[in-house]
């Protein structure tokens, strides 16, 4: 049906305002479904829609319709859809980015094209720094912020001389700089594995030797499932204890990754027990409707429709851009966080909580157990001019 | 001096799953003359059916059966479906149709298994290290990794030299119009040859499997090392992919182990870590470089 009319509107039966008006507002998702990443889209996917189909399909008691499209995990693709988005769909509200080399390709060109870009987990520094702007707002966090609080906790646990491993590309290095920010102690080494490697048994060997305190790594999907299993088979688990933020900590890595997670301590701004109504609310209708634990990223993508509806129930359309994102940057929703406000770069003001790995009845999961920032504010909110 | 040891040993267990991979790929390209791409596939298909026995019935000898089986029966489905039709084409076409299989595999595990990636216990009696000397722990896993490959060489060997299915099919590598003309079905060998290849890259799969997470796309991975072995070796020469998989696995495992360390000696320790990242992962790439320079037809070329 909804075909037919968008034919016939193409057709030029129907005047283009009378098409408008029959249309719901709708929002723009460009996410990774494919590739081994895939799942990352799939859990910001199923947890913005969860909120719409709470609402019966609306958001904020207005109507809306989201458009989903697979960016594979490449720049290039994300901007394509990016452009089909603004140029054929007219959409004035877009979200759903996982990865930060698509975001920095996609955010930048539509903010200045008047459309409202929510993010929902990539949050580059430059679009926090000197890069902001005020039709961009990150819903999810700054990327430094989860490796910040390992390393405040690191320190605070007494570890003196710590590992440090990432991939060689830019959101490695900015993972290890975040933690480093916060670490105090000494650093026993730095590697940079080849980006999407899947043995480690040289770095293990090589980790051994150097003998360090502890280890904190940044290998998100399947690298850190690689480097978890291994390191757990060299036998280090017991003696050397390992770090890192919740990137490959999630309840849907821990069932790959299984007892060699086993007491791994991680940093994330939000874990399924935290106890609040709306995350209370939230995760049990998550599982009903999908039959499994959600993770952070489905977090993410639930909390973003929450903030457009609460922006859309105080203004009821999308049409005055200012007034949306005016009433979007009060945040006037009950995050599954608790504590959520936007800071002047309007990315979050939260948060932030050291969680381990655990193991129940039902599988591998996170347990929190400390609150190591109470609104945490990121590093560069200070560059950016707005 | 320990250090070295286990890294060689680390090398030694890389460059076996290499082998296993590049024996089958090898034989196919170098006998049938066609470039599968898909090969990886075969890999990823191995380990996902491997895991999903081994987490219902927990019982890893049987996973290995299964996924064995399974790869091998996909590997003739392929040869029997889609390549066979592409053997007089060239090689354009066949790179373009093993790419589309690629994607058809990858999409068909995410439709059977879902985008989670599967967890593959260890099996019980070698989940443990075993302290090859004093200070020297190794997986013992790896270590059965190491033996089965061997084991898998010596099979090869054997096949190939006293059999009469291996000189058929070292016979059709040199000269296949002839060995059609003297009664042999190259068909039905064809079809043979393929289904072994994909069998062994299933058997790399499973035992990968503990070791690596068993996701969709898993096998793009280890296919371009995979073919880095192969022209390092020679295309089409067994003894090539033994040669090169080892040099390609103990190149790759030591660049990573010690171009940090050797590089400190010379350089800021910030920029020893980055250019000896940059390097390591160069490294393989170099030395095929320097291989085709040196031996254009790579170090044992099969029909020189």
């Amino acid at each position: 049906m909804k075909k037919f009319i968008a034919g016939i509107c193409a057709l030029g039966i129907m005047t283009a305002s009378t098409c408008l008006a029959a249309d719901a507002v709708k929002i723009g998702m460009i996410t990774t479904l494919s590739t081994k990443a895939g799942y990352l889209g799939e859990e910001i996917r199923d947890g913005f829609k969860l909120a719409m189909d709470q609402e019966g399909g609306k958001l904020g008691g207005v109507p809306v319709e989201l458009l989903v499209e697979d960016d594979g995990g490449k720049p290039e693709k994300g901007k394509q859809i990016a452009e089909r988005f603004v140029e054929k769909d007219g959409i004035k509200i877009m979200t759903g980015i996982v990865f930060s080399n698509v975001a920095m390709a996609v955010v930048p060109k539509v903010v200045r094209d008047e459309v409202l870009y929510l993010s929902a987990n990539a949050g580059p520094s430059k679009l926090a720094g000197d890069g902001c702007h005020p039709n961009y707002f990150s819903v999810s966090y700054q990327n430094d912020n989860l490796d910040e609080v390992v390393g405040q906790y690191v320190t605070e646990a007494g570890h003196k001389n710590v590992y440090l491993l990432a991939p060689n590309y830019p959101a490695g290095k900015d993972h290890l700089a975040g933690f480093k920010r916060y670490y105090k102690g000494n650093i026993a080494g730095e590697v940079y594995t080849t980006l999407d490697q899947s043995d480690y048994s040289a770095e293990i060997a090589t980790l051994r030797a150097a003998n360090p305190d502890a280890v904190f790594f940044f290998l998100p999907g399947g690298m850190g499932i690689n480097f978890l299993k291994q390191y757990e088979q060299a036998g280090l688990n017991k003696t050397i204890p390992v770090y890192g933020p919740g990137f490959s900590f999630d309840e849907r890595i821990l069932g790959a990754v299984g007892s060699a997670a086993l007491g791994v301590k991680n940093g994330s701004q939000w874990t399924h027990d935290l106890d609040n109504p709306a995350n209370r609310e939230f995760v049990a209708a998550y599982q009903k409707a999908y039959g499994r634990t959600p993770t952070l990223y489905a977090s993410q993508g639930y909390d973003t429709a929450r903030l457009i509806a609460s922006a859309l129930k105080a203004t009821g359309k999308i049409d005055d851009l200012a007034a949306v994102r005016t009433a979007l940057k009060k945040a006037n929703f009950a995050s599954v966080r608790g504590n959520f406000a936007f800071g002047t770069n309007q990315h979050p003001i939260q948060d932030i909580y050291i969680r381990e790995v655990v193991q129940t009845e039902t599988g591998f999961t996170n347990k929190t157990i400390k609150k190591v920032f109470a609104n945490h504010v990121d590093a560069y909110a200070g560059e950016c001019k707005m | 001096m320990l250090l070295i040891l286990e890294q060689l040993l680390n090398g030694l267990q890389l460059g076996i799953t290499l082998f296993l991979m590049s024996a089958g790929l090898t034989l196919v390209f170098g006998i049938m003359q066609v470039i599968n791409l898909a090969h990886g596939s075969f890999y990823m298909i191995g380990a996902y059916v491997g895991a999903t026995v081994a987490g219902h019935t927990g019982s890893f000898p049987l996973a290995v059966g299964a996924g064995v089986a399974a790869a091998m029966v996909t590997g003739c489905l392929v040869e029997f479906l889609v390549l066979r039709h592409l053997y007089a084409r060239e090689h354009l076409d066949q790179v373009l149709a093993t790419f589309g299989l690629i994607m058809f595999f990858n999409e068909l595990t995410r439709v059977i298994w879902g985008r989670q990636p599967l967890f593959v216990e260890v099996p019980g009696p070698l989940a443990r290290s075993i302290e090859l000397l004093p200070g020297l722990p190794y997986p013992a896993y790896r270590l059965a990794v190491i033996a089965v490959g061997l084991l898998v060489a010596a099979g090869l060997w054997f096949i190939f030299a006293r059999t009469r299915l291996g000189m058929q099919i070292r016979a059709g590598a040199v000269n296949r119009e002839m060995i059609g003309a003297l009664g042999v079905n190259i068909k039905l060998l064809y079809t043979l040859v393929f289904g072994l290849g994909a069998m062994l890259a299933g058997l790399a799969g499973i035992m990968a499997g503990p070791i690596l997470a068993v996701e969709s796309g898993m096998g793009e991975s280890i296919l371009i090392l995979t073919f880095v072995v192969i022209v390092i070796g020679g295309i089409g020469s067994i003894r090539g992919a033994v040669a090169g998989a080892l040099l390609v696995g103990m190149v790759d495992t030591l660049g990573r182990a010690f171009l940090p360390t050797i590089l400190k000696l010379f350089l800021a320790a910030s920029t020893a870590d980055g250019v000896a990242a940059s390097l390591s992962s160069m490294a393989i790439y170099i030395l095929m470089a320097i291989v085709l320079v040196v031996k254009p037809r790579g170090l044992f070329p099969a029909h020189a």
